[in-house]
This record gives structure tokens, C-alpha cells and sequence, in this order.
């Protein structure tokens, strides 16, 4: 990507994607493959995290926020306290992977190789324009109460109905 | 930036995803790998924002934030449950409703 610099694209900008997405690559890598539940749980932080430095790159300072609070935050903490709870071998654990776990090489390869073909043909030379700024919190909120309010009242009543249910499957009695 | 870095990092990451989710057994990595496939396309939606100039896209991808939250919160109460009852998660012995 770097060969089609031109005086239109902010050099800086590609360079510290780069810098961003090569960790979340091989994070996301380790996050598959390694053999201990905990390590993967802090692998897939720097998957999350890598994430909202990519939304800051791209201008939705709000989004990344909200993956820091949400993600990194509520979400680990929840993910540990799964594995905790189910008492997952703390360590190396050799029953992680299914039998057949290879198959899932050639349909992940395939399914990048399809995906990029398409992507490539469909937006070669796209460029992102400059955001000049970060996006202004007040239009998201403007976005989030008028045209998209069904959808947010939708989700309100989902998390209530996943509240519920999480307290009511997690029970003792 | 091009768009292509960005949908080409979703693709990527989705498709780690989907193999972990074909390759492991323990469902909590299963949630773990449902994680990484919902943030690519989150990743999606805020180039496509940015490549469009609204903010249409951000919220999309703060309401996936919100379903992916709900979603861990059952799936690792469920993850609890099937561990109480059968001291294990291996998804390959959870036969029963096999008919």
C-alpha cells in the first residue's frame, strides 16, 4: 500500500495503522492457538484495545470510549470470572482444541482469499477522506434519539431481557 | 488511509475468528472467538462512517457494542449452568439432544 503514496494520502496516518494493526494480527493468531485460557483472555485485550486506537484513527473518539469502557473493561472482567468459575486448568490445558480442529484452516483461508478478492475489486483505490477533527458527540446523540430511536429502545429492552436472563440461568437454587 | 487497510483488517480478523470458533472446544474460547468476529465488523462500520461522512456507522457500531455485551452476559451464564451440571464445557460431549 505504501508503493501508492501520493501527495493526496497522509503518510502518517498509514504508518501508524500499521503500527496498530501488526500487534492485533498476531495477537488475534495467539488468541487462537495458544494453549492456556488465561493467556488468551489477556491476547484478546490487545485484540480490544488495538481496536479502540483504530477508532481513534478514525475519527469516533465516542466508539472507542465505549469499546474501552465496555470491552476492556465490564466484558474482560467477565470473561476471567468464566474461566474462574468453570475452573479451567490455570496453565497448559491440552483439551482445548476439537478433534477435527484442522479443518478449520482451509475454510478460514478460504474465506480470507474470497473476502479479500472481493474487497480489493470492490475498493481499490478508496480513500478515506481527512475526519479533520474528532466527530462531535452531539451528532451520535442526535443520530441515537431520532431516526435510530426504535432501534435503541429495541436494544434497551434486549439488555434488560439479557440481564434478567443471565441472573435467572446463573442462580443457585 | 485507504479503505482498504481497514475492511482488509476486518477480513483478517473475522476470519481468525471463524477458525476459532470451528477449532476450539472449550466454550469460553468459543465466546472469545465470537468476540473477535463481532469487533471486525465493527472495524467495518467506522471506515464505512469515516469513507461516508456520517455518523451512521458509529452508532450501528455502538449498538453491536451493546448486542455483543448481552450476548457474553448469556452465553457465559449458559457456559455456568452446563459447567454445573456436567463439570465440564467441552462443546463436543454436549450430545444429549442429538436424536
Amino acid at each position: 500500500m505504501l508503493a501508492q503514496v501520493n501527495d493526496s494520502v497522509n503518510v502518517a496516518q498509514n504508518v501508524g495503522f500499521a503500527v496498530i494493526a501488526a500487534p492485533m494480527v498476531v495477537a488475534a493468531l495467539f488468541l487462537v492457538s495458544t494453549k492456556n485460557v488465561v493467556h488468551a483472555a489477556l491476547w484478546l485485550v490487545v485484540v480490544l484495545a488495538g481496536m479502540a486506537a483504530l477508532y481513534v484513527l478514525a475519527a469516533a473518539e465516542f466508539v472507542a470510549v465505549s469499546q474501552v469502557l465496555v470491552y476492556v473493561g465490564a466484558v474482560m472482567v467477565l470473561f476471567l470470572f468464566g474461566i474462574m468459575l468453570t475452573r479451567a486448568q490455570i496453565g497448559r490445558d491440552v483439551g482445548l482444541n476439537n478433534r477435527g480442529w484442522a479443518i478449520g484452516i482451509p475454510v478460514a483461508v478460504v474465506l480470507l482469499g474470497l473476502l479479500s478478492y472481493v474487497i480489493i475489486d470492490a475498493y481499490e483505490d478508496t480513500k478515506l477522506p481527512d475526519a479533520g477533527g474528532p466527530t462531535p458527540t452531539e451528532a451520535i446523540s442526535d443520530g441515537v434519539l431520532s431516526p435510530y430511536l426504535i432501534p435503541f429502545l429495541a436494544i434497551s429492552f434486549i439488555l434488560l431481557a439479557a440481564a434478567i436472563g443471565a441472573i435467572v440461568l446463573a442462580r443457585k437454587d | 488511509m485507504f479503505a482498504v487497510n481497514f475492511l482488509l483488517l476486518g477480513a483478517v480478523l473475522f476470519c481468525i475468528g471463524v477458525f476459532g470458533v470451528i477449532a476450539r472446544r472449550n466454550a469460553v474460547m468459543v465466546l472469545m472467538s465470537v468476540e473477535l468476529i463481532l469487533n471486525s465488523v465493527n472495524l467495518n462500520l467506522i471506515a464505512f462512517a469515516l469513507m461516508n461522512g456520517n455518523v451512521d456507522g458509529q452508532i450501528f457500531a455502538l449498538y453491536v457494542i451493546a448486542i455483543a455485551a448481552a450476548e457474553v452476559g448469556v452465553g457465559l451464564a449458559m457456559v455456568l449452568l452446563v459447567y454445573r451440571n456436567r463439570r465440564s464445557i467441552a462443546l463436543d460431549e454436549l450430545s444429549e439432544m442429538k436424536g
